[in-house]
């Protein structure tokens, strides 16, 4: 997972692009074919003028890269809030798939070998990218713009061919994107990891401008390039792979034996430097945290000071129509997830399914994150954010394999933030620890602040589940008139940092929902089971919008002609947060009423509450005594949610 | 029977292409490399889907000049048969074995959604296993589908029966909501005169099996295995 926040505010189309481009890189570096991506999205408010603008040209460059590189976008989130008006969040994740055998890292090795360059010629694009990434942003921040690389999607389509043809042989010893801070980066990076050092004749760079200094080439971030470590001897095997590619492959350095980064040019020496001092001996700093005074202030959320509305119908109808609930096919329609021909549950799902062709196996996708509810508890949220995104595989029948994440916060050199960043952290290493998952990697985007403000701490989690049958799979739509709906987990009286107190009441307020990792363990593990044993027909995960909201998406969410359903809540509290409350731990499930018995066994057995709620059927969703509304109303409002804001 | 399956730097659906025709219909075929000369036996070529040179320039104009599309114009004027996909299509009109061009959508804006064809016409070896009004679901996933020809080039298409597949809804009706890019006469796809050369932008190897919720692109495939088998190739030369 890797952000472009940064760059895709000054510049949407291409920021993104090269989001996509650089974490597409990152895997096939690897060894792994890119088998699918999604992308965690944070923006504004539509009442900002630039919202449109950012979010149209986001969507269209992620969508042209990936699209031109014919790897799947099968999903994604996309939330809308004031705090990321001025710092949007554009976090791209991509999964491939490696042979255990043929795995391949960044590293130099073995005295002599020679360094390759690969890829396109490099120009004076990205120079200080990621020193401008790290900095806030001020009204200067449009002056920014020549910092932004510019992605070349068909370039990296050929390098990803020629990378994967070449890995199949045995004549590469290591390899490196060159990311962030280009060839400097890469070099030293992979001489750290190898124990060497390094040796580059920049006068051999293909160059893409001409009059370019040593210190361009060794700070370019032009995008689609690697550098390679290769057997000594092997050159002319790497050439020929590259020439059928139409791509440069040119010698440009070599491994030595001095743990030195050192640059020629034109034969003079230009820089030298212990690789260490590039890499492991940055400086780690230890900044100091501090829970802000605020904060109490914050949590502190008096129920009866919130009016409870009239007509929680139009309620309903307001939530599914607010942009970031709304129906996101707009967004998904300009992404191709079929490429590849292993889409099963295309985008719009609680996680997208993939195949894994010549087996029966699937793996189920899911980005997740909840900023604020980071925002009023960092440790809580940092745990909720972990718990949703396994609910979310649990929902299609997928075990977790593991987890990545994206950490987006303020300057860290403010001691709240200092303060949230540790909370959240923790919080999602409890979360992880309970539900069993590993993280895997990770990336971390600090100074998401703009003249003094910062962002809502926004982790987003990446997270991969298997299906050992894919055909097993479950979605979130009802499927037949006279299934039962049941509720696995408990309905309690929480408001605090829901989407219903930010959209109908404007507050941002209280404490996020309550979680007992414990329950939300046997809610998934019962979910799991009744899924395996081919019992559910459905099941959708309670997020944002609560439980009015996740019914209205199991009615009309899907693909299929909208079904309604007869519920009746039976829980004594106010009626909004009946229906509009976030409690963790909840999944919407039906099934044929001849199995809710099994059900009932398993839940038993696992220690998950089961509720029955009533049934699938008629033309409208009511929700005894609270709500009655038309199918076909809360699908137009649903759908149109977004685009009307956009025209 | 033989397929070539041509690999264009920038093919993105070569291997779906592929494993759909051997996983799904048992067929072995072959890929090809752009950038060899177009040798040995072949009932049917396939130019996939993808972004041939990036669509840099314009969609499919710099694939036409590939040297192994000399062979594929030759290989069409003998009668062989030529699907395009998707940019297969595009690539196609480029190299005048179809009329027309292919535009920007009217959305402008790249459109990933399942359609559904009705087939129009069923005398022809890729259309030849349905049925008259048949509807097939499958996929389109592109930004240049938009297919525009002058008047006398439409009516001539009309005339002459080319015109193999159009979008409809669910029900087979065709309108401007179940047209996905702005199609003049809601065209999905089109064939030469001849018919043995067939063009079409939505994506029937990502519609070849149940899992991935329609096989109805078989039916496209499998009409040409039926051509091919039956012999009956020679009818569509006419």
């Amino acid at each position: 997972m890797e952000s472009h926040n940064h760059p895709s505010f000054i510049e949407p189309y291409q920021g993104a692009a090269t989001g996509v481009g650089g974490i597409l890189r990152d895997i096939f570096t690897m060894g792994a074919r890119p088998i699918a991506s999604l992308n965690s999205l944070r923006f504004g408010g539509f009442d900002h003028p630039r919202t449109p603008y950012l979010l149209s040209g986001v969507v269209a460059g992620i969508g042209g890269y990936g699209n031109c590189v014919g790897v799947p976008t099968v999903g994604g989130e996309l939330l809308f809030d004031e705090c990321y008006n001025a710092n949007i969040l554009v976090n791209a994740f991509t999964l491939g798939i490696a042979e255990k055998k043929h795995i391949f890292k960044g590293v130099a090795k073995g005295i002599g070998n020679p360094l390759i360059y690969v890829g396109a010629k490099t120009g004076r694009d990205g120079i200080h990218g990621a020193t401008m990434a790290s900095e806030a942003f001020s009204e200067e921040s449009e002056k920014r713009r020549p910092t932004v690389q510019v992605g070349d999607p068909f370039t990296e389509k050929l390098l990803l061919e020629a990378c994967l043809e070449l890995m199949k042989g045995d004549c590469l010893v290591g390899i490196q994107d060159m990311g962030a801070a280009g060839l400097t980066s890469s070099a030293a990076e992979m001489a750290a990891r190898g124990g060497t050092g390094v040796e580059l004749d920049l006068s051999r760079i293909p160059l893409r401008e001409r009059g370019m200094t040593p210190y361009e080439m060794l700070l370019s971030e032009s995008q689609e390039r690697m550098l390679l470590v290769a057997k000594k001897g092997r050159e002319g095997e790497i050439r020929r792979i590259f020439e059928k590619w139409d791509l440069d492959a040119v010698v440009v350095g070599k491994v030595t034996r001095d743990r030195m980064f050192r640059a020629f040019f034109d034969g003079a020496e230009v820089a030298r430097i212990p690789v260490a001092a590039l890499t492991t001996d940055a400086p780690v700093y230890n900044r100091p945290a501090e829970r802000p005074p605020g904060q109490d202030e914050l949590q502190r959320l008096d129920l009866e000071k919130v009016e409870e509305p009239k007509d929680l119908g139009s309620t309903l109808k307001l939530l599914l129509e607010s942009p970031s609930i709304a129906c996101k096919e707009w967004v998904y329609r300009q992404y191709d997830h079929f490429v590849r021909s292993n889409t099963v549950v295309a985008p719009g799902a609680d996680a997208a399914v993939i195949r894994i062709k010549g087996t029966e196996k699937g793996l189920a996708l899911t980005v997740d994150g909840n900023g604020r509810y980071c925002y009023l508890d960092p440790y809580v949220g940092g745990i909720l954010v972990v718990a949703e995104a396994a609910r979310n595989l649990a929902c299609v029948g997928a075990r977790p394999l593991g987890l990545t994440d994206c950490l987006n916060f303020g300057s860290p050199e403010r001691a709240d933030v200092m303060w949230q960043f540790s909370q959240v952290v923790q919080g999602m290493r409890d979360g992880c620890v309970a539900l069993g998952i590993p993280v895997v990697s990770g990336n971390v985007s600090f100074y998401n602040e703009t003249d003094g403000v910062p962002i809502y701490p926004t982790p987003t989690v990446g997270m991969v589940g298997l299906l050992p049958k894919v055909a097993r799979h479950v979605t979130p739509w009802f499927k037949s008139p006279g299934d039962v709906v049941a509720l696995l987990g408990r309905n309690r009286e929480e408001l605090g940092g829901s989407e219903y107190l930010k959209v109908i009441h404007r507050m941002v307020k209280g404490t996020p929902p309550w979680i007992d990792l414990k329950l939300e363990r046997a809610v998934q593990q019962s979910c799991l089971k009744a899924i395996d044993r081919g019992l559910l027909r459905s099941a959708h995960d309670i997020s944002e919008g609560g439980l009015g909201v996740a019914l209205a998406e199991c009615c009309m969410g899907g693909p299929e002609k909208p079904l309604g359903a007869r519920i009746e809540l039976r829980e004594m509290m106010r009626g909004d947060a009946r229906l509009f409350g976030e409690s963790q731990s909840r999944i919407i499930v039906s099934l044929r009423e001849k199995d809710l018995n099994r059900l009932r066994e398993i839940a038993a057995k696992e220690g998950a509450p089961l509720q029955v709620l009533g049934e699938v059927g008629g033309s409208h969703l009511a929700v005894h005594p609270l709500v009655r509304v038309a199918v076909e109303e809360l699908k137009s409002v649903w759908s149109s949610g977004l685009e009307k804001r956009l025209k | 029977m033989r397929w070539g399956v041509i690999v264009f730097p920038g093919s993105c659906d070569e291997q779906d292409v592929y494993d759909c025709l051997k996983r799904n219909l048992g067929q072995r075929p072959e890929f090809l490399w752009h950038k060899d000369r177009l040798k040995g036996k072949f009932d049917c070529i396939v130019l996939p889907g993808g972004f041939s040179y990036g669509d840099y320039l314009r969609c499919g104009a710099m694939a036409r000049f590939s040297p192994i599309m000399q062979g594929v114009v030759e290989f069409a004027g003998k009668g062989g048969l030529v699907l395009g996909i998707c940019n297969g299509f595009q690539i196609l009109c480029e190299a005048g074995l179809l009329p027309g061009a292919l535009v920007r959508n009217s959305s402008l804006q790249f459109v990933c959604r399942q359609v559904f064809l009705r087939v129009e016409e069923t005398d022809s070896p890729f259309t030849c296993s349905g049925k008259k009004g048949q509807l097939l679901r499958m996929p389109v996933k592109h930004g240049e589908g938009c297919y525009y020809a002058d008047p006398a080039v439409l009516e001539r298409l009309r005339k002459n029966r080319q015109i193999l597949v159009r979008y409809a809804d669910s029900k087979g009706r065709s309108s401007p909501a179940a047209n996905p890019n702005g199609s003049l006469d809601h065209i999905a796809g089109i064939c030469n005169e001849a018919r043995n050369v067939f063009g079409l932008m939505p994506h029937p190897e990502d519609a070849g099996e149940k899992t991935l919720g329609s096989e109805d692109g078989l039916k496209i495939f499998s009409s040409v295995v039926a051509a091919c088998d039956k012999k009956e190739k020679k009818a569509w030369l006419g």
